[in-house]
């Protein structure tokens, strides 16, 4: 098992030095440099800021040695300073925001797994049942859906019409005059909707796939001997088959993780929620592009880190996989 | 394609997504004459006002039309959603094929790019990617498609992997065809089934994509009407003005769900052998 992950975790380094490769490409893309952006009327174009550029990023050298200027302090997790104003460093500026969409991403995906589990199973032991029918066509308008509308029209109903539940930030203004409880309670108000509405998406796509892989299951050989050999259809399902249908779906919630993260950018500037897909959006928009880069890095590095837990989880409950070598998959 | 047909029209639900395509499709075309006003003409004696007979969709801040900025919105998306999956199948194609006939090295290198592309999460690539360019309809169709293109190489590497070996290819090879020759005329036929699904499938995802960035900011920019747009238009109004959001959005949803239907449909219809497995699976998870 420690060679299987420690195998796994070797695989992994050339991705890492491919993703710095992928964002420095992207900085590249500027024609003309990164630094031509900061036209004449822009306030933060002072040649002073421009000198700075200059000297941090080795602009006047030839482009391995940027690249490999850039490596070693992407290395050191040092992207330089913002070009805003406050010119603080970029890590200090993702690590306030990091907690925020990591707390929200691992909300949603427990909320996501523990309903489609259920949502999927039933769906496939009932095959073709009115059950079964009324989740597909939540299915298909679940993916059809754009997650924004979906924020701005759970907006209207509940934040303006109804007035249930507030629709931006994290905290209400009145925060530090509340009491503890109060405080807390406002809190949990702030995250219903941002999280059903990610959620939403997210459950149509997994419960489907828990459908998919239960009914592959279910025709399998054993656990036909299970029902064979007398055993209750309750016992059927959740023993022998729940257990096996689970397998493949750790591997689909770690390959759909980006998308779960990604999916915070829309999420956090609709809401004005102070996360990294937030940070992200002002930062394009200000063209606070060390700032960018670094995100990009950072969400692709922490997505890469999840993969290779799953992949690892995988390995452990499922021993085929560890003994034989190249990942098969089961279908 | 008989077969073809038969089994596609038993389909009811695959049916009316065509149906509904193809008026999506005509409607776009023909928006010039069927909007009844036009999309970019503010008019400051109506702003927000809202649904009525001269006005079905309500009008927007400037006073603009919105139904007729709907129609003009769906050739903005009806395109991208072409342009951008016929990048991201073209370079799928060539990656994957190049993969699945050479096998070995290459099959490794572009695997591994695959692997690479898929750990960026997809909207934090392309705000990084449209921070540094100049956004126009052509970049966002670029940018969707050249970070799009992963599903589409898998699923053509792994039709490869499996026809490399049939009798056909063998044969051909032993009697001293070259590569390309095997590649486009041998194996690309016999695997242009799923790689339709795919098209079919990825519009919708494109369409989604780019009217997500649209309503960012980042996509389509004004004065053209796109969904996106009107959606962000709204965005300060939603007090005050629903059918600025209402309609936009049902149109991203009803053309998204009725292109999704039609490609589950044409996926069943043209091989029963890909129903309920590797197509669909493997390009949701690109998205």
């Amino acid at each position: 098992m420690a060679l299987f992950a420690l195998r796994r975790l070797l695989l992994s380094i050339p991705l890492l030095i491919g993703i710095t490769f992928v964002s420095f490409v992207v900085i590249s893309l500027a024609p003309g440099g990164p630094l031509d952006f900061l036209t004449p009327e822009d306030p933060n174009a002072s040649p002073e800021v421009k000198e700075r550029l200059v000297k941090e990023f080795g602009l006047d050298r030839p482009i391995h040695v940027q690249y490999w200027q850039w490596l070693k302090r992407a290395v050191r997790l040092d992207f330089g300073r913002s070009f805003l104003p406050d010119g603080r460093p970029v890590l200090t500026k993702i690590g306030e925001r990091l907690p925020v969409t990591l707390f929200l991403n691992v909300i949603e995906l427990a909320i996501i797994v523990g309903l489609a589990v259920p949502i999927g199973v039933l769906s496939a032991t009932r095959q073709y049942s009115l059950y079964d029918k009324i989740t597909t066509v939540f299915v298909f308008v679940g993916f059809a859906t754009p997650d924004f509308w979906l924020a701005l029209l759970l907006m209207i109903l509940f934040g303006v019409q109804l007035g249930w539940l507030p629709i931006s930030g994290l905290r209400s203004l009145n925060w530090e005059y509340l009491s503890f409880w109060q405080q807390q309670w406002d809190f949990f108000a702030h995250l219903v909707l941002p999280i059903v509405v990610a959620t939403f998406g997210g459950l149509a796509g997994f419960s489907r796939y828990m459908r998919q892989s239960m009914l592959e299951v279910v025709r399998q050989d054993y656990v036909q001997t299970a029902r064979a050999k007398g055993l209750s259809e309750r016992v059927v399902i959740s023993k022998h088959a729940l257990r096996n249908a689970l397998l493949p779906v750790v591997t689909i919630l770690a390959l759909a993780l980006p998308g779960l993260i990604g999916g915070s950018v829309i999420i956090e500037s609709i809401f004005a929620i102070p996360g990294m897909g937030q940070l992200m959006v002002q930062s394009v928009f200000s063209r606070d592009y060390p700032v960018v880069m670094g995100n990009l890095v950072i969400v692709a590095s922490l997505t890469l880190v999840a993969n290779l837990v799953a992949d690892i989880t995988y390995g452990l409950v499922d021993p085929r996989i560890r003994f034989g070598g190249r990942r098969g998959r089961r279908s | 394609m008989r077969q073809f047909w038969r089994t596609f029209s038993h389909n009811q639900l695959a049916l009316c997504g065509g149906a509904v395509v193809s008026v999506l499709v005509f409607l776009a075309v023909l928006a010039p004459v069927l909007a009844p006003w036009d999309p970019n003409r503010p008019d400051t004696r109506k702003i927000l006002a809202a649904p009525s007979s001269s006005h079905w969709f309500g009008t927007d801040p400037l006073g603009r039309d919105v139904l007729s900025r709907v129609l003009y919105g769906s050739r903005v998306s009806l395109s991208v959603g072409f342009v951008s999956v016929g990048i991201a199948v073209a370079i799928g194609l060539l990656l994957g094929s190049a993969a699945g006939y050479y096998g070995g090295m290459v099959d490794n290198v572009v695997m591994r790019l695959v692997d690479l592309m898929l750990v960026f999460p997809r909207f934090f690539l392309l705000l990084a990617v449209l921070a540094f360019l100049k956004p126009s309809i052509w970049t966002i169709m670029t940018v969707i498609g050249v970070t799009g293109w992963m599903g589409v190489a898998r699923l053509v590497r792994a039709e490869f992997l499996t026809l490399r070996e049939r009798e056909f290819v063998i044969w051909s090879e032993s009697v001293g065809a070259g590569a390309l020759r095997i590649i486009f005329r041998h194996i690309l036929p016999n695997a242009i089934a799923p790689i339709l699904v795919a098209m079919t499938l990825g519009i919708p995802a494109a369409i989604l994509t780019e009217a997500g960035l649209s309503f960012l900011g980042l996509g389509v920019q004004p004065p053209y009407a796109t969904w996106g747009n009107i959606l962000n238009d709204g965005r300060d109004y939603i007090e005050i003005a629903w059918w600025l959001t209402l309609y936009p959005g049902l149109a991203i949803l009803i053309t998204v769900l009725s292109y999704n239907l039609m490609g589950e449909g044409i996926r069943d219809a043209l091989d029963p052998r890909l129903r309920q497995s590797r197509v669909g699976r493997i390009l949701r998870l690109g998205r």
